[in-house]
């Protein structure tokens, strides 16, 4: 069982959370026309053996998603955050 | 090569089975090859004995990080099938399924290939006609597709709930008859023993660590055994594929994925056929020659690389079995594992030329690596001795995803855990 602590809510079992896939792709502007980078962004993954930046909705908490650094070798959480801009997140967490 | 017949089994069973060879050679890397295999698994192995029998490529390379059979061709559920949906998949399972239908006598070694059927079930109307345009898929493209009632799926399967049992009573089926279950780990060992027959060098216990680059075009490969440099690269390895072909210089749309699959004991027999049930939970099962049930269900849904799953899937998988079959409920687990599922973007796999020279990939396999193995091998090996793709391959080329021609069979659309 993976354990996520998330910040609203505390340690909690990965069942009531619903998995967001990689948290690092970053969504070109909406007017870019560069068709790499939306091939990049739809396509491509680093898929890193190791620590792995995701996301992570608490469907069965507080309904924020999260940003969740995890082992993908081990499983073992070694991060969490609220997802969104790092201030944002850390005012809410406090 | 020994032949193995029955005149040898007696034979040698009379001499208290002294002279029996090892199936294949243990041979030592050599520092040129024509074709390097990487990845020692169904895929490679098909890959080296179709270059060498269909081709006569004479200088073949497999090299395996661990051991012939240690990987996904040895952690499966033993299924073989072609009723998928879309044209291109099926024509390609189909080549698969044909193959295996004569790769017993064509190696010499028993790969225990039953075709016990495969019966995919419906629970509503709106499920069955889901089935029934697959069916018609299926007939168009050339393979056999059979359209079961509800009492027709009970008579074949009575263990299934009834009509009136249970939240989903089952209201139809699609059977393929020529589909069922092969002996996962006979299927390394034989085609291991086939391409070395034919003189392909099975290295195990070597690790490809990197490429060797001549300019643009890739010339061979780094190993743990010392380098060798080939005239063309097959990457066929499973689970680890995105790192190895970053090292090429090649990103992957591929996420590495956690699949779980389980054995019961061992019990009479109770599951003639394979059972697909793809309705409110996700099961299939069949069951061994030794009575025990294997069965299985959805990825874990996270990615991972540790081929080991977590229980939440457990419950998951077991409670959709017994909302179909209620008679499990007190059978006793004896084992279950956990394998790497390298998920592409559109559930399909890779074959064929990557972006870079020199290299040819057969590749994400997500999880219908094992029913492909022949086909899989059969494509690979004819692109890296012809230089040019087979007629069955450019559907699955690399490519797809930049031009938008996706093989997306569930049409879920780029999310790798949900194909």
């Amino acid at each position: 069982m993976i354990l996520i602590s998330c910040p609203w809510c505390g340690t909690r079992d990965q069942t009531e959370f619903h998995y967001g896939g990689d948290a690092t792709p970053v969504r070109p502007a909406p007017g870019d026309a560069d068709e790499a980078a939306w091939f990049d962004y739809v396509h491509i993954r680093d898929n890193p053996r190791g620590p792995h930046r995701e996301l992570w909705f608490h469907a069965f908490g507080c309904r924020q998603w999260l940003e969740v650094t995890r082992d993908t070798a081990t499983h073992e959480v070694l991060a969490t955050r609220f997802a969104g801009p790092a201030a944002a997140s850390e005012g809410a967490a406090s | 090569m020994q032949r193995y017949s029955v005149f040898s089994l007696v034979g040698r069973a009379l001499f208290d089975h002294a002279g029996w060879e090892p199936a294949w050679r243990r041979a030592t890397l050599k520092p040129t090859y024509d074709v390097v295999v990487i990845g020692g698994g169904g895929h490679g192995l098909a890959t080296a004995y179709y270059l060498l029998a269909n081709h006569g490529v004479r200088r073949v390379a497999v090299i395996e990080k661990g051991w012939v059979g240690g990987g996904n061709v040895g952690r499966n559920t033993t299924v073989f099938r072609s009723n998928y949906l879309l044209e291109e998949n099926i024509r390609f399972y189909e080549h698969a399924l044909k193959l295996w239908e004569g790769l017993t006598e064509r190696l010499n070694f028993n790969l225990m290939v039953s075709q016990r059927g495969c019966l995919m079930l419906a629970c509503s109307l709106g499920e069955m006609n889901a089935l029934r345009r697959r069916g018609n898929m299926m007939r168009l493209a050339g393979t056999d597709a059979e359209y079961l009632s509800g009492d027709e799926v009970r008579r074949e399967v009575p263990n299934v709930v009834g009509e009136d049992e249970g939240l989903w009573p089952i209201y139809g089926g699609l059977m393929q008859r020529r589909a069922g279950t092969i002996r996962h780990d006979a299927v390394a060992w034989g085609l291991a023993r086939g391409a070395s027959a034919l003189g392909a060098d099975i290295v195990e216990d070597c690790e490809v660590t990197d490429f060797l680059f001549e300019g643009e075009r890739i010339a061979g490969v780094k190993t743990t055994r010392g380098d060798v440099s080939a005239g063309r690269v097959v990457l066929a390895t499973a689970g680890s594929c995105t790192l190895l072909a970053k090292k090429a210089g090649v990103r992957l749309p591929i996420e590495s994925h956690l699949l779980q699959a389980f054995v019961s004991e061992g019990l009479k027999p109770l599951v003639d056929t394979v059972i697909v049930w793809g309705g409110p939970g996700h099961f299939y099962i069949s069951q061994s020659d030794k009575g025990g049930l294997v069965f299985g269900g959805d990825l874990d849904g996270y990615n991972s690389y540790a081929q080991r799953g977590n229980l939440p899937l457990v419950e998951d998988v077991i409670s959709a079995g017994l909302g179909l079959m209620p008679n499990l409920s007190r059978v006793r687990l004896l084992r279950h594992w956990g394998g790497i599922m390298d998920m592409t973007m559109d559930g399909s796999p890779i074959i064929g030329a990557a972006p870079v020279d020199g290299l040819i990939l057969n590749v994400g396999w997500c999880y219908g690596g094992f029913k492909a193995i022949p086909a899989g091998g059969w494509l690979a090996a004819h692109h890296a001795a012809t230089g040019a793709p087979h007629e069955l391959a450019p559907p699955f080329a690399l490519d797809r995803f930049a031009r938008g021609r996706l093989l997306d069979e569930t049409g879920n659309g780029p999310v790798p855990n949900r194909q």
